[in-house]
């Protein structure tokens, strides 16, 4: 009985408080980000943004929650009841997680498995079952016009996605995100003679694919300029036309916890995780998870800034630049990386 | 060794049942995801075999891709599957042998050790111990290295046949517009504007 719990109870135990710790601060962080999405959209368009719930408006989220919460969910007749409410528990569940695997600091993450990013990867490509369930679950044409666009769309960035990924990994030698960040310590500016610094990261080395990987996260987050799926001035809301209150709420979590994801994600592929941009005292001083929050919120201030200046493609465009110009682009990009890591003998 | 058996139960029942329903199921897209389902839960039993490449693998192609192309063309197409489904058993003899015929080889590769004793010590390689040697390792090794020749004529031939399922299958249609977008982004001034004068009273 003693071994039982000391084997199974109390580590079962700990998984369940740090998933619990990890999904409560990502919830609420999530809050906060939709919060300053707002913002940085009213800011640009020379609006207030939401600025009554709370001072400065900062409660807004929460006043939405209650909202989304407390009305009546509508489910259409005609609609494939089961499927209908199982696409928003899939699309939130999935969002969620990959969060198992995001390495906050050094040490700390949930799972520290071997094939990580494969892992991360695998999440992601299978958050288009949401938006292709909730589609045709909804028995309504502009639903079905969203999800196939959207499933379109999701398949063709994740190619050229999954290429610059491989370039990384190519850099690193090996698969877990710990030790992606960890390669990061040493790079172009510990080789010219500088000291440990943001120059040793990978957004330096591999910039042309830094961008690619942007670009394709916006796509694969079905994010304006590429938000054909939900595309208002076409489609009212894509496949969210039929839903409201709590599965319309969960959808949306979902996409944001996928942002949120991807903006983490660069972070640990290219801004270098935890460690601090200067190899100096003061800054070592400040702990990890500091670095990784200011840096995941600077890429999400890039994404909302995109949002709220970028005209939304056309879908032929769309297509056009993940097949023709990004697949191709990572793809040499790939071998060019593959060809000076051999020449240099930089390969790990 | 309690929890593994206890997930092994659980994904491989879950596995079998989802099985079952991607036949039973009367609506076709309920199949597919039955389907994907199965799938999600072989990924967690080569999990628990310590195989995590081949099962992030089989969600990245499998559930990723190849399933979302199913369930697309399950979902464009109107099929009546109550018509279909009734000729479904004219055809269930020739199952049952493919199915006969799969189980008795998997039997044999798989106990074919206890059969003879003899053949297991005549493995290829020695397996090294999973904490040596991360199987992403071992795998790269045995593609890359090992067997590259025949990795790249595999290649080769599933390049050659994709080529040529598109050639089989373009048309290039005359008279629709399409997009050039460096002959757009290639126009000046000159050759986009033509400045007209014109006298009052004569339109152009």
């Amino acid at each position: 009985m003693d071994g039982f719990i000391s084997n199974y109870v109390w580590p079962a135990a700990i998984m369940i408080g740090q998933s619990l710790l990890v999904l409560v601060a990502l919830l609420l962080f999530i809050a906060y980000v939709l919060y300053a999405d707002r913002k940085v959209w009213a800011a640009v368009q020379l609006r207030r943004g939401p600025n009554v719930v709370g001072p400065w408006g900062l409660l807004q989220s929460f006043a939405d929650l209650l909202k989304f919460v407390l009305k009546e969910p509508v489910i259409p007749s005609g609609a494939n009841k089961g499927v209908f409410l199982l696409a928003p528990l899939v699309a939130v569940t999935l969002a969620l997680a990959t969060w198992a695997v995001i390495p906050f600091n050094a040490g700390w993450v949930i799972a520290d498995i071997n094939v990580g990013i494969l892992f991360v990867f695998a999440i992601a490509s299978l958050e288009v079952y949401g938006v292709i369930m909730g589609g045709w679950a909804s028995n309504s044409k502009y639903p079905f016009l969203g999800a196939l666009r959207s499933a379109a769309q999701m398949v063709s960035y994740e190619v050229s996605m999954g290429f610059v990924i491989v370039a990384v990994l190519l850099c690193v030698g090996s698969l877990n995100l710990t030790d992606i960040v960890l390669a990061q310590t040493n790079g172009i500016g510990t080789r010219i003679g500088l000291p440990n610094s943001m120059l040793d990261w990978h957004w330096l080395a591999l910039f042309p694919l830094f961008i690619i990987f942007f670009i394709s996260a916006l796509a694969e987050t079905n994010r304006p300029p590429f938000d054909l799926p939900e595309a208002e001035s076409e489609l009212v809301a894509g496949f969210m036309v039929e839903y409201g209150s709590t599965p319309y709420m969960m959808f949306m979590l979902g996409e944001y916890a996928a942002i949120v994801l991807m903006c983490a994600l660069s972070t640990i592929l290219f801004l270098g995780g935890w460690l601090p941009p200067l190899d100096v005292w003061f800054l070592n001083w400040v702990p990890g998870i500091v670095w990784f929050v200011l840096k995941v919120c600077m890429m999400f201030f890039m994404f909302s800034i995109v949002k709220a200046f970028v005209p939304r493609y056309r879908y032929d465009q769309l297509m056009r630049l993940g097949w023709k110009v990004f697949l191709p682009l990572s793809l040499v990009l790939l071998v060019i990386v593959a060809f000076v890591l051999k020449l240099t003998g930089t390969a790990p | 060794m309690g929890l593994q058996a206890l997930f092994f139960y659980l994904f491989a029942f879950v596995a079998v049942a989802s099985a079952f329903m991607v036949i039973a199921a009367r609506n076709p897209v309920h199949s597919v995801l039955f389907l994907i389902l199965t799938f999600f839960n072989a990924a967690g039993l080569f999990l628990l075999t310590g195989a995590e490449f081949l099962a992030m693998i089989l969600l990245v192609v499998y559930v990723g891709a190849v399933a979302v192309l199913f369930l697309f063309v399950v979902m464009m197409l109107d099929v009546d599957f109550a018509e279909m489904k009734s000729g479904a058993l004219e055809y269930a003899p020739v199952g049952a042998l493919v199915g006969i015929i799969l189980a008795a080889e998997l039997i044999i590769v798989l106990a074919g050790n206890a059969f003879n004793p003899a053949a297991a010590g005549s493995g290829a390689n020695p397996i090294p111990a999973p904490s040596e040697r991360t199987n992403t390792q071992a795998l790269g090794d045995v593609l890359y290295t090992d067997y590259i020749f025949y990795f790249q004529i595999a290649g080769m031939v599933l390049l050659v046949a994709m080529i040529g399922a598109i050639v089989l299958t373009l048309r290039h249609r005359e008279h629709i517009k399409r997009q050039d977008i460096t002959e757009q982004v290639a126009r000046t001034k000159e050759t986009a504007i033509e400045v007209v004068k014109v006298k009052p009273g004569q339109g152009i």
